[in-house]
């Protein structure tokens, strides 16, 4: 049997609510320690307790961290789950399970491991009784590691971050994966080929979620003000504030610069943030589609009155509640459009976790620029999934507070001054804060007409002229944008376009595309609405665009052809939601059906199953240098 | 007074130098004889009888007609015309920016207890450093006379019919929901009107002043409530009351003979003296303000003045231990920390 060393996948099935994300989450530690690229992927139900639940971890000396939907190694806990979990194993896979589930195994194309978890936990003198089915998941964790070749140094040091050095938990953790090492040593035969090797693939990089990015950027972007409301799948966002806020931002005097107030629900949530962004504070909240949906007509307020404000959308798969455990990229076209009457938004799309970082610090700068809303949209698998990621980088820029007056501007312009006045033609105008002292600083804010000196009217000429100015500051705001990311491949005519979390799987699918089928592909991911210039330029260039993303409508490709009616025929939708991750297996068969019948310039590729050398410049999300701005 | 004094004949000032002018707003649309009017012009004597700067003052509101009025008075405060029943939330998030700032918030029956009731009772519960005037008419004035929430049972109105559902007591909500200082007026009696809005702003945290407003145009038949009429007849002051601001030397005022006086200490150290009536009512005791409220309720009474006032508790922005420099005036220094602690925040990732 030939070995796979570092390049298969896992899945463990345990009933919600045992504890078993700490086992998961070391086995994908203990891997990375040992310098193996690898990803894990939490496929959990809307639940406390009891429900089944499922962990992936995908071992990848390639480095690609998208979804795998075949999984390799099938490790099952849950009864309840047992035979949907055994007969997922592919032929050639191995299959371990807890032997107190006495059910008929019948395959004999798989290697089958039985694990007396019970047994060993009860013999473990250590461990106290309550403590022994969250300890028992660590059997199975030493039972892995003695069959797979992981190192149980990388595991005592994925343990000793886990439970923040405190030696009791590390010892009692630590003793039942050996335990469950030992036993499998003496008993188990090893009869399948799924092997790790030490490699040097991980050296400076990080495991974070993007969820803690967005916190951490967010504080590195001087957040002062966060209101929320708890909802999966973006609660950790604002408990990542919590956490971070106070560590990072700590005074000698022990007096705080931010509040962070847990409103009553998202209309409250977005209200207060909103109040705060007005008086001048780099205020946000965080939530998703259901609580957007509640917050639509503050969105709608803050447009019109031109407050900054900063709103994390970390989706899950509505409609209504939907699947709320479950990833998406399903809320676009809602936030585009979001309020009533004519409205335009700003949105960002971060694609993984340092992305995540980034715009945490940079939609204070945009929001307080713009005077408006900024949305981030996140998603489920990048917000509270491990990611494998470069280091957060220190903001490269200072902060840009914005076009605000206070005394001595409002001294030197004797007071001349107009709220919405576009004073510098560049559809922006200045504001001035509570607390001013001037006594013609003040303003009257309000969500109906107004006209430049924020005086209430109700003339048309004036509404328009108003409109009109929203709408040119939307254009200006284009240049303050994060630029899309194109990833070129010498001779591609098919262009794919896409955002968010499908990268790592669109890369993977790249590679295959051009392996398996001839076809070269550039990549360019859109990282801002509205669009910008490059987006154009890549439609104008390719003859094909495949626009990828994860829901049913093909919402991006919606608004591409709207936005570019003389390219609809050659803009392709490839979207399904399912609510679960995008994999390069979905990306290249998605492509791969819609290349066949549509009209083209050039015959279809034919299917090469002969191993050529890749052109493709792999462009993994850890590689510092790929990312380039189309220029 | 003049609000435009003439040449030579200089207009009357306050301690801080400001004429009453300084306190105005933009003249009123709302109708003619709206019992709203007069609360904006008491709300401008109040402020100008206490000497505040106008500019450390933030005016807010959510949607009605009485959200209109933060337009018609104090046109030197910032003022934030919100959404409507939101008018808590905005204020909350926007206090935080200047922590040294006072919210006077202006609210309807609607607007709080109908579509805000959320709202409403948390920022009670939160303390918020604002004075929350409600201006309380039992009708939507702006759609043309429908019911509000504080609507008696009973009461007919035009195109509506007999509105067949038990009215909402706003202070007997705001007072379960643990707001510190609850009073109640009534539009028509403009100097404990006056009295109540100087306590009030004077109160750290939230000082909630239902005024029974009379809407004259939807809901004003002698028989309603909230009518100028039923309001008269009905009206039970709790106390006579006098508010003296603290820099003022004359504490008492002579008419107060000893024995009557009740002293009620706002927290900026100012005092309020209450005359009690036979009751012998006592606004610190939150037992008996329930039980006032209870008893009002049974007997179609309307109790009017400071109903409730809490011992001294820290408003919203005093709990959350805030620096000193307001936050909006912090400069990136105070806000983006140092370079190095990138570092350590990569080291406590995994």
């Amino acid at each position: 049997m030939t070995k796979a060393i570092n390049d298969f996948s896992i899945i463990i099935g345990t009933k919600n609510g045992s504890g078993s994300s700490t086992a998961n989450n070391t086995i994908l530690r203990s891997i990375f320690k040992m310098g193996i690229p690898v990803s894990g992927k939490n496929l959990f139900p809307s639940n406390i307790q009891g429900l089944p639940t499922w962990y992936t971890i995908r071992v990848s000396k390639d480095g690609y961290l998208g979804r795998r939907e075949e999984q390799d190694i099938v490790i099952t806990l849950n009864p309840d789950s047992f035979m949907r979990d055994l007969a997922s194993v592919p032929p050639g896979g191995a299959f371990f399970y807890a032997d107190d589930i006495k059910l008929p195994i019948s395959r004999a194309d798989i290697a089958i491991y039985p694990m007396p978890i019970k047994k060993l936990i009860k013999d473990d003198a250590n461990i106290p009784g309550n403590f022994r089915e969250l300890v028992g998941n660590m059997i199975y964790v030493g039972v892995l590691a003695q069959m797979i070749g992981i190192d149980l140094d990388a595991v005592r040091a994925a343990l000793e971050f886990h439970f923040k050095g405190k030696q009791k938990p590390i010892d009692m953790n630590f003793g039942a994966v050996k335990a469950g090492a030992e036993w499998a040593k003496a008993n188990l035969e090893k009869k399948d080929s799924f092997y790790v090797e030490p490699m040097n693939k991980t050296e400076g990089l990080i495991m974070a979620d993007g969820n803690t990015a967005a916190a951490i950027g967010s504080v590195f972007g001087g957040a002062q003000f966060v209101a929320w409301y708890p909802i999966t799948p973006a609660t950790s966002i604002a408990e990542g504030m919590n956490e971070y806020l106070p560590m990072l931002r700590k005074r000698e005097d022990g007096k705080h610069t931010y509040a962070v107030v847990q409103a009553e629900d998202e209309l409250a949530a977005i209200g207060m943030a909103i109040g705060a962004g007005w008086s001048g504070l780099r205020a946000m909240t965080s939530t998703s589609g259901p609580g957007l949906s509640l917050m639509t007509e503050f969105v709608g307020l803050a447009y019109y009155a031109e407050v900054p404000v900063v709103i994390w959308d970390v989706q899950r798969i509505g409609p209504s509640t939907g699947l709320p455990t479950r990833t998406s990229q399903a809320d676009l076209s809602f936030v585009a459009e979001i309020g009533h009457g004519d409205s335009d938004s700003i949105i960002l799309l971060p694609g993984d976790v340092n992305e995540c970082f980034d715009f945490g610090w940079q939609s204070f700068d945009i929001a307080e620029r713009a005077q408006a809303p900024v949305f981030v949209l996140s998603d489920l698998d990048i917000g509270m999934n491990q990611w494998m990621s470069r280091p957060f980088e220190y903001p490269k820029t200072p902060m840009d507070r914005g076009k605000v007056l206070w005394e001595k501007d409002l001294e030197e312009l004797k007071g001349n001054w107009g709220r919405y006045l576009d004073k510098d033609g560049d559809a922006i105008a200045y504001r001035t804060l509570p607390g001013n002292k001037y006594p013609l600083s003040s303003y009257f804010t309000r969500g109906t007409g107004h006209d430049e000196h924020a005086k209430y009217t109700e003339d048309s000429t004036m509404f328009v002229r108003n409109m009109d100015r929203l709408k040119r500051k939307y254009e200006t705001i284009k240049q303050y944008l994060p630029k899309p990311i194109l990833h070129a491949t010498k001779g591609a005519e098919v262009g794919i376009l896409a955002y968010g979390s499908t990268e790592a799987a669109i890369n993977e699918a790249r590679v295959r595309l051009e392996r398996d089928h001839d076809m070269k592909t550039d990549f360019l991911r859109v990282r801002a609405l509205p669009l910008t210039q490059e987006v154009d330029e890549f439609i104008a260039k390719h003859d094909r665009i495949y626009v990828v993303e994860m829901n049913r409508d093909g919402q991006m490709h919606q608004r591409l052809t709207l936005a570019h009616p003389e390219s609809a025929m050659k803009l392709i939708s490839v979207a399904y939601g399912d609510g679960l991750p995008a994999s390069a297996r979905w990306v290249r068969e998605g492509i791969l059906a819609k290349h066949t019948n549509v009209p083209v310039s050039k015959p279809a590729a034919k299917a090469t199953p002969a191993k050529k050398k890749t052109s493709v410049k792999q462009t993994k999300t850890v590689s510092k240098n790929s990312r380039k701005g189309v220029k | 007074m003049s609000a435009l004094p003439m040449a030579g004949a200089p207009a009357a000032t306050n301690t801080i130098g400001l004429t009453k002018h300084d306190y105005r707003g933009a003249p009123t649309t709302l109708c003619a004889g709206c019992g709203h009017n007069s609360i904006s012009n008491q709300i401008v004597a109040a402020m100008y009888e206490l000497n505040v700067l106008p500019e450390n003052v933030v005016k807010f509101s959510g949607i009605g007609c009485s959200s209109k009025s933060p337009t018609y008075f104090m046109n030197r405060s910032f003022g934030f015309n919100s959404l409507h029943g939101r008018m808590p939330s905005i204020a909350t998030g926007a206090l935080f920016g200047d922590h040294t700032l006072k919210g006077i918030g202006v609210s309807g029956d609607g607007d709080s207890v109908s579509i805000g009731m959320g709202q409403f009772k948390h920022v009670m519960r939160r303390n918020l450093n604002m004075a929350y005037i409600v201006e309380n008419n039992g009708v939507y004035g702006l759609t043309k006379g429908q019911f509000s929430a504080t609507a008696e049972v009973g009461l007919e109105l035009k195109r509506q019919g007999v509105n067949p559902y038990m009215p909402i007591d706003i202070c007997m909500e705001a007072i379960i929901s643990n707001a510190t200082f609850i009073a109640r007026s009534f539009a028509g009696n403009a100097k404990q009107v006056k009295e109540l809005v100087k306590a009030a702003f004077s109160h750290r945290g939230i000082a909630v002043l239902d005024i029974i407003s009379p809407c004259v145009t939807f809901n004003n038949a002698d028989s309603a409530h909230h009518s100028y009429a039923w309001g008269r007849d009905h009206e039970e002051p709790l106390h006579d009351l006098t508010y003296i601001a603290p820099r003022e030397e004359i504490m008492l005022d002579k008419e107060l003979e000893e024995g009557e006086v009740r002293e009620v200490t706002m927290h900026d150290g100012s005092i309020i003296l209450l005359k009690n009536l036979d009751k012998g009512y006592d606004p610190t005791n939150r037992f008996e303000a329930v039980r006032a409220l209870e008893e009002a309720q049974r007997n179609n009474w309307l109790i009017t003045g400071l109903i409730y006032k809490a011992p001294e508790k820290p408003a919203l922005v005093d709990s959350y231990d805030l620096v000193d420099t307001p936050l909006n005036r912090l400069a990136e220094s105070d806000l983006r920390p140092a370079p190095e602690m990138i570092n350590k925040v990569n080291a406590l990732m995994f």
